[in-house]
């Protein structure tokens, strides 16, 4: 293997990069399920909540997706 | 960006990326900005795509609804009740846009969900274009509507005076960042989904795992039929949000 270190850097530092977008799964998971406890307690309610529970998983998930991206560029563009 | 990928690692017969690769669609292979490459072609079929329904949906104007024009009838419904709910009657003036947006957004996802098409979507370029208009409209929008009153949006009057400044630096921060994070949530979405479909369709060549690479490449379409939707929902109920901001900026 001819390759350098810089390569191997770059490539352990993507699959490092991936463990961002665990915790990002956490952080879309607890919105869920904390929409989903609520909803169930007022059924009432919950229509008008799922704006707020959309806007709330896109937020979360876009950092998953920064360390994805992160990932990306460590492997295609650097 | 992901027309940087390199296909030079063997074991896999299509690398993921491949799929993102802009080409001119009449020979050559430079790309100027007036090339009319595959991006162009199908970002214009996502416009004709939207006309055709529309125009056509509602060209009968029915009062029994035939399918297309249901269609047409249910997204306006849809664009109009998540705006009117979230910017309140104020915001419906901008109607036009979030929905342009809207079925733009959606007909481009769905569009790059068929066999062989090029996912316009997937691309920052792109995605930062419209991003970039929502966030230029909607702070101009802003100082049209309110003059410097719309820097209370930075400077939030509720909380206690020694922690103004530090909210101030924050919110500023978020409200810059906003661009970025709106154009790379479509596009990696858009991106990490076809990725790994291509991923599980490169699987397909061993024959051992070939029909568990079918089985997972079906799954996998069915939720970026989801994702295509819900990505055009956030996208657009981001915009209502960042409309809200300017036309309500004493939060």
């Amino acid at each position: 293997m001819e390759g350098d270190i810089v390569q191997m850097g770059a490539y352990i530092g993507a699959g490092l990069a991936c463990m961002g977008m665990g915790g990002s799964a956490i952080g879309v998971g607890n919105v869920a399920g904390n929409f989903l406890s609520g909803a169930l307690r007022n059924p009432a309610a919950a229509a008008g909540q799922t704006a707020m529970l959309f806007i709330g998983i896109a937020f979360a998930e876009a950092l998953g997706i920064f360390s994805f991206l992160v990932a990306l560029l460590l492997m295609f563009a650097v | 960006m992901a027309t940087e990928a390199q296909g030079e690692e063997g074991g896999l017969v299509l690398h993921p990326m491949d799929q993102f690769k802009v080409e001119p669609l009449f020979g050559g292979d430079t790309v100027a900005w007036y090339t009319i490459t595959n991006v162009t072609l199908w970002m214009a079929l996502a416009v004709v795509a939207v006309a055709a329904l529309l125009v056509l949906g509602s060209s009968r104007r029915a009062i029994v609804p035939t399918r297309m024009q249901s269609v047409g009838e249910l997204a306006y419904g849809f664009v109009y009740k998540m705006l009117e709910d979230i910017t309140g009657k104020e915001g419906v003036k901008y109607f036009p846009y979030v929905m342009t947006l809207f079925m733009f957004v959606v007909m481009a996802n769905f569009l790059g969900l068929l066999p062989m098409a090029f996912t316009t979507t997937s691309h920052i370029a792109v995605t930062a274009v419209l991003a970039l208009g929502v966030f230029l409209g909607v702070t101009v929008l802003g100082f049209v509507l309110h003059g410097a009153k719309f820097l209370g949006l930075f400077w939030i009057t509720e909380a206690p005076l020694i922690l103004r400044p530090v909210l101030a630096l924050i919110e500023l921060i978020s409200y810059f960042v906003r661009p970025v994070s709106h154009s790379i949530r479509l596009a990696g979405n858009m991106m990490a989904g076809h990725a790994v479909i291509k991923v599980f369709a490169g699987f397909a060549a061993i024959a051992a795992v070939s029909p568990l690479s079918v089985v997972a490449v079906t799954a996998m379409y069915g939720l970026e039929v989801l994702v295509s939707f819900i990505q055009a929902y956030v996208f657009t109920i981001l915009t209502c949000v960042y409309l809200r901001d300017a036309l309500h900026p004493s939060h």
